[in-house]
């Protein structure tokens, strides 16, 4: 009788867990890269604005990964011997883009558009954590349809106005309180 | 749902013999010839229906009949007709327990059985309808991470559960009611791999008095829980219908003329297992004429109900003077599908009503063709429900017809086949009828005979 009643709810809490895991979720996992770009050093020492190199972010669905141009837009000045950066220095030259490995990755079977959640206040950090934290780059949020839902429903705490829509860390007085929220939880709006 | 008044007392079986005779069936060494052919059949069909939900799986639901106006088509007919079949098993074993109705102790096992394998065919039905079947998932409220929840407001949502809860205490009500049989059987069992199954599946019985006083409460238990089953699981499956705006369907009437459909099936079905069972197997003095009569009574007793529903469904279209209502049964009746109507009138109401005579209700021939009469007007009536109020509904230029395909027929006869396999595999290793209850039984009336004397 205890078996009956206990394996169940193992088997459950397990279950329920397991998907809800860095195991499944990636949260937190620092994934290999050809080059080892840290978003540390360039947003929070040196405070590059995320649009310097994700250009399109504000303008397109996709955020644009940057090409070996704008890194050498810097890099054929400083650091221009590092083997590190050999990668980049051979991809400017032969024009093939360098392969990175995706973090942030969503399934084929949703619509995602960067410049709508960038022109409606959503702060990069939001979604992507703390950048400027991360000497490597890892997934900070689940990308889980829950976590979607958790902002679409209550979108009022994570809009912001302005500039402040780039910034990192806490912002409190940039957050647009006045404004009615209103958001999109319609499934045919993502699910297209 | 009332049971008419019978007799309480059967003819008693003689109680040594009892636990020989079922217990042979399935221990003896040989399988019967007559098995394997009857096996070989429905399983050719049941391989029918992989093949059909095979190609089902590959191609979609377009290989169906089913388009616009008519989106439900056979597989809905299908799975009312099943569930309904299966509400009979329960209302023999749970309402006429409660209702101390003694004489259903030697149907009660096989009609229990017909009952799970009715829902298993049934619960298959609106699983394949769906475009994208693996993900049925979805209507379970598991603690997803999509944040999202099944719809709680519609019928086919309280279908998943109605159904979901039918079958998961069907199945423990008929196992429950097994151990004591499986115990004995584990008993009488000389091979080794018989004694470990029957073993393990007896749950440690040894028949001790506290063995039985906690299986006598949890049957008891049991049958309550199941009991309003019966009414409520049938009242759901008719809500997918009336919940809708569709005239023909939006009736309040529905609820309890689809339970009386449900049980008029069921009877049907357990008469039509029944009859050729006892002829098989010889049990005619335990599935006795008097069984068979009392099952054809309640058989004409919930059809007079579903007539008396008919009735209402035409008299609510007169009265309401709705001009769609109004339209519906002078569609049913004049339009493309009124022959079905007409077969369907003739099935349930006209050739039921020789049940009214002993002599019909004795002759055992008679009355299993009647039982399958009843099959298949129970049937039509829901092709005619679902088909002929979807195919002219309130927007005449979207008018259609639907016309059943190779693949639809293949699923409906190959569900059947694999209904009659289950069953005969249930026959060939398992009790067909309850060694304990009828030793009761045999046992109450010897005592009360004594005494008598």
């Amino acid at each position: 009788m205890f078996g009956l009643v206990f394996f169940p709810i193992v088997a459950v809490g397990l279950a329920t867990s397991i998907v809800r895991s860095p195991y499944q979720t990636e949260q937190g996992i620092v994934r290999n890269q050809p080059v080892p770009f840290g978003h540390e050093h360039h947003v929070g020492d040196l405070g590059l604005d995320c649009r310097h190199c994700h250009e399109s972010v504000e303008k397109s669905a996709f955020a644009e990964i940057p090409s070996a141009e704008v890194c050498m837009g810097c890099h054929s000045e400083v650091w221009r011997d590092s083997p590190m950066l050999a990668p980049v220095r051979e991809s400017f030259q032969s024009g093939t883009s360098i392969k990175w490995t995706r973090v942030h990755d969503l399934p084929d079977y949703v619509y995602f558009n960067h410049s709508i959640h960038i022109h409606k206040g959503v702060a990069c950090e939001s979604c992507h954590g703390r950048v400027d934290k991360m000497p490597m780059m890892y997934r900070d949020a689940s990308l889980q349809m829950s976590w979607c839902l958790d902002c679409h429903r209550h979108p009022e705490t994570n809009r912001r106005v302005g500039d402040a829509v780039f910034a990192m860390g806490a912002v409190e007085d940039a957050v647009a309180t006045g404004k009615t929220a209103e958001s999109k939880t319609n499934c045919s709006y993502c699910h297209r | 749902m009332s049971v008419p008044a019978v007799e309480r007392t059967p003819p008693a079986p003689v109680a040594h013999s009892v636990t020989d005779r079922i217990t042979s069936v399935v221990l003896q060494r040989r399988t019967p010839v007559n098995w394997y052919l009857a096996f070989a059949f429905s399983f050719t069909w049941t391989l029918v229906l992989f093949v059909s939900v095979t190609w089902l799986f590959i191609r979609g639901i377009g290989i169906w009949g089913v388009n616009v106006p008519v989106g439900w088509g056979f597989a809905i007919i299908n799975f009312v007709w099943w569930v309904g079949i299966g509400h009979a098993g329960t209302l023999i074993s749970a309402i006429l327990l409660l209702f101390h109705q003694e004489w259903r102790t030697s149907i009660n096992r096989f009609a229990e059985a017909m009952t799970l394998f009715a829902v298993a065919c049934a619960g298959m039905f609106p699983l394949i309808h769906m475009g994208r079947p693996w993900f049925f998932y979805w209507m379970i409220p598991y603690p997803a991470t999509t944040g999202v929840w099944p719809q709680f407001r519609s019928p086919l949502m309280w279908d998943a559960f109605a159904v979901g809860t039918y079958a998961t205490v069907s199945l423990l009500f008929w196992y429950i009611g097994l151990i004591p049989d499986l115990a004995t059987i584990r008993d009488r069992c000389r091979s080794r791999s018989g004694q470990i199954i029957y073993g393990a599946l007896a749950l440690g019985w040894r028949g001790s008095a506290r063995h039985w006083k906690r299986y006598q409460d949890a049957y008891l238990l049991m049958a309550g829980l199941a009991t309003p089953l019966v009414i409520s699981v049938h009242t759901i499956v008719s809500f997918d219908f009336a919940m809708a705006i569709v005239p023909g369907w939006h009736a309040t009437v529905f609820p309890p003329y689809f339970v009386a459909g449900a049980i008029y099936s069921g009877f049907a079905m357990v008469l039509t297992i029944a009859i050729p069972l006892r002829m098989v197997f010889r049990l005619q003095d335990l599935v006795t004429d008097w069984h068979l009569d009392n099952l054809a009574k309640v058989m004409l007793a919930a059809g007079m109900v579903v007539a008396y529903g008919y009735l209402m469904e035409h008299f609510g279209a007169w009265y309401s003077d709705e001009t769609y209502d109004r339209f519906l049964i002078y569609n049913r009746q004049t339009g493309p599908y009124a022959a079905t109507y007409y077969a369907l009138l003739i099935c349930n109401i006209a050739i039921p009503q020789l049940l009214w005579s002993t002599r019909v209700r004795k002759n055992t021939l008679l009355l299993l063709a009647i039982a399958l009469v009843v099959n298949v007007g129970m049937w039509l009536e829901r092709f005619v429900i679902v088909v002929t109020s979807l195919h002219r509904d309130h927007l005449p230029s979207s008018w259609g017809m639907y016309y059943p395909t190779i693949w639809d027929w293949a699923t409906l006869f190959g569900s059947m086949g694999l209904f009659v396999t289950l069953l005969l595999l249930f026959i060939r290793f398992l009790p067909m009828i309850s060694i304990s209850e009828v030793q009761e039984m045999a046992h109450d009336q010897a005592v009360s005979h004594e005494e008598v004397m």
